[in-house]
């Protein structure tokens, strides 16, 4: 079971075909667009503070496995998740209202970047405690098995959450129980400032999942039809029961968030990272085969950038989520709302 | 005297004590290389070596614990949790071992580490890293719990807590590390366990810590323009909690508000008004009043986020409306 797939092979079990890598190329495009307006709009000064971490160079990540993914399916992220949850099918205003904390967000401005969620997409939720979303997935895989409708439950997350003990115990749990889970660790080779290698000597970390009784493949990221099969395979093994774990190997193009400018690295590890690009690698592919002609790319390219621009706009023209709205949603809807402390001092104060 | 930072009064206390012991050492998450996630420890690991300052992976329990094992085996260590919102994730090493260690074997040894983190809002950064957890730790019997309000506290709380025979977690605050104050530090400030009177008054006493001093001396200032003189405590220790200072202040005021960033239940706000009513009972003129965080998570909205703790604006508006009473009174 254990295998790295590293070649560029365009076949699947799924049958993608370079129409598919069209497809591919444009949900990944996409994700990076939407990343880059993610940093116009911090420089804007237009976002709700400076930790926005992005996905761009993990494309193939989000797009291979979350593109595979179908209704009733549920996932959590880590704090670098905008690019899954686009894949999941994200409507990319409301993320960015989101990301800007305005009401028009998915979680009202309460949540922002690295809370987002989307109960309707089955994002049970994106999270800012490294490791903290993994264990979800098993409370939420026990529910698909109950359910018997052949539901899986995938967690994402990155390298560093490898040496956090939540992952084994979840690992374990899932493999114990037959769980449909998938395990999703995308490695971009960085946990903040620290690479893989400072992190962790055991640097096969699919092996680790095989020590449990789960499948387990590590894949190169460059292809994203390699990161699909991988996935179709995991996927359908963890549809019957078999829990999956998967690594997928990328790089962190950028800082960590926006105020890092990665001095821990050298420029060369920066080009040599960047060059294994899933975007500009499936253009060329793409461009290498005559699927498409350079103008029917950029005409994509051009369309896609006229909607990640308006993002921008929607959210700089959302509101600001309204004050009262600030003790809502600590419990049920039906339950009192916590009592302001301006409301608690005119209390005690008008009692004399 | 020279200007300084709280960040850079923080490095130094660690320079300090590195260069004179060598058994303190740090131990973290982006301590070493990176310089630590707020920049408090850059420079170390360049000065004291890779075994002095320790990256680790990101395993928090484990760095905890391991700080307690250091500390049991004769070192000094200095663990960083770049988060107080990660307590949590430590709560055993800090709650069951660290905490009870001393107590269960029988005072046979103890667990001399510090836990430096840091807490609270200002940066939108979301409802799990924003919070103020300090009473997660008061509640725990054997935590010593410190949270420098000042640049000169900064740098004198983390030598003395260096210095401290059991554990200490000291919780710095996001929104001071850039703020500088001219520092003498030889000039001598309180003990350890000793709080602050940063400013006195009769008509008012605000007992307040961290980063909520600064809201509060603005608010006094505020205050005094219209004649109100206002006392302001600012305990710097919550273990050990000086209640000497407060009660001395409060018979001799009467009113009195407690000030802090934290969700207002079951916080460290409670404890103090509980011990000032049982304790001044028969000097109050009013009920003592909490102004705390409300008791909601923080939100990444920038307007939600600010109006979820105390302002200065707040503080200065409460303090005024319980002073005004005692025209009644
Ligand atoms: C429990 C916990 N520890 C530390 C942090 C601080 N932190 C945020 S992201 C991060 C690095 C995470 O690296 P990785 O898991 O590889 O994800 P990446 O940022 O590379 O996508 C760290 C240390 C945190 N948010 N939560
Ligand atoms: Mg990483």
């Amino acid at each position: 079971m254990a295998k790295s797939s590293t070649k560029n092979t365009a076949t699947g079990p799924i049958g993608t075909s370079n129409t598919g890598l069209i497809d591919l190329y444009r949900d990944m495009r996409r994700i990076r667009t939407f990343e880059e307006r993610v940093g116009e709009l911090f420089v804007r000064g237009a976002s709700a503070g400076s930790m926005l971490h992005l996905s761009i160079g993990e494309e193939s990540a989000a797009v291979g496995v979350a593109g595979l993914m179908r209704e009733g399916d549920t996932f959590t992220t880590h704090h670098r998740g905008h690019g899954i949850f686009l894949a999941r099918g994200a409507d990319p205003k409301r993320m960015m209202a989101e990301i800007a904390g305005r009401e028009e967000g998915y979680c009202h401005g309460k949540g922002g970047s690295m809370h987002i969620a989307d109960m309707g997409l089955g994002h049970l939720g994106a999270n800012a405690i490294v490791g903290g979303g993994i264990p979800a997935v098993v409370g939420a895989g026990l529910a698909s098995k109950r359910d018997g409708e052949g539901a899986i439950s995938v967690a994402f997350f990155g390298d560093g959450a490898m040496q956090q003990g939540i992952l084994y115990e979840s690992m374990n749990m899932a493999a114990l129980w037959d769980l449909p889970v998938l395990f999703v660790c995308i490695n971009n080779q960085y946990g903040m400032g620290t690479r893989i290698e400072q992190a962790t000597k055991g640097r096969h970390l699919h092996e680790r999942a095989l020590a449990f009784g789960l499948a387990g493949e590590t894949v190169d990221g460059r292809d994203v039809r390699d990161v699909q099969e991988v996935a179709a395979r995991l996927i359908d093994g963890a549809r019957a029961g078999q829990p999956g774990f998967m690594a997928v190997d990328c790089y962190r193009f950028f800082g960590h968030a926006r105020m890092d400018k990665s001095p821990y690295r050298t420029e060369e590890d920066e080009t040599e990272g960047r060059a294994k690009d899933p975007v500009s690698f499936a253009r060329d592919a793409i461009l290498d085969t005559e699927e498409a002609a350079e103008s029917d790319l950029k005409a994509m390219d051009d369309e896609i950038e006229k909607e990640m621009d308006a993002t921008i706009d929607f959210a700089v023209q959302g509101s600001e989520p309204p004050l009262a709205s600030m003790f809502r949603d600590v419990y049920g809807p039906d339950e009192p709302e916590p009592e302001p402390v301006r409301t608690r001092i005119d209390r005690i104060l008008a009692r004399d | 005297m020279s200007e300084i930072t709280y960040r850079d009064a923080l490095k130094k206390a660690l320079f300090d004590a590195m260069s004179e012991d060598d058994d303190v050492f740090i131990i973290g998450e982006e301590v070493g290389r990176y310089g630590g996630a707020y920049g408090v420890t850059k420079g170390l690991y360049e000065e004291f070596g890779a075994a002095r300052v320790l990256d680790t992976p990101i395993s928090e329990p484990a760095i905890v614990g391991a700080a307690v094992g250091a500390a049991m085996a004769g070192l000094r260590p200095v663990a960083e949790l770049m988060y107080v919102d990660f307590i949590g994730m430590t709560m055993d090493q800090l709650g069951n071992q660290a905490a009870k260690i001393r107590y269960m074997f029988g005072g046979q040894i103890g667990v001399p580490m510090v836990l430096r983190t840091q807490g609270g809002t200002g940066r939108s950064a979301g409802a799990q890293h924003s919070q103020s957890l300090e009473a997660y730790v008061m509640h725990t019997p054997g935590l010593r719990l410190a949270m420098p309000a000042t640049v000169a506290d900064a740098y004198h709380l983390l030598r003395d807590a260096m210095r401290q025979p059991d554990p200490v977690v000291f919780i710095e605050h996001k929104g001071l590390y850039t703020m500088k104050e001219d520092v003498d530090f030889s000039a001598s400030v309180p003990p350890w366990g000793k709080a602050a009177v940063r400013r006195e008054g009769d008509d008012l006493v605000i007992v307040t810590y961290s980063r909520q001093v600064h809201h509060a001396m603005a608010a006094a200032a505020e205050l005094a323009k219209k004649g109100i003189e206002t006392t302001v405590i600012d305990l710097r220790t919550l273990n050990p909690l000086d209640m000497d200072t407060v009660r001395d202040h409060v018979e001799r005021v009467g009113r009195v508000m407690v000030v802090a960033e934290e969700v207002m239940t079951a916080g460290v706000a409670a404890e103090l008004s509980a011990r000032i009513h049982e304790e001044c009972f028969d000097f109050l003129h009013e009920p003592v009043i909490r102004v705390a965080g409300e008791d909601i998570p923080i939100s990444v909205s920038v307007e939600l986020e600010r109006n979820s703790v105390p302002t200065t604006e707040f503080v200065r508006e409460v303090a005024e409306r319980l002073v005004a009473d005692r025209v009644h009174s």
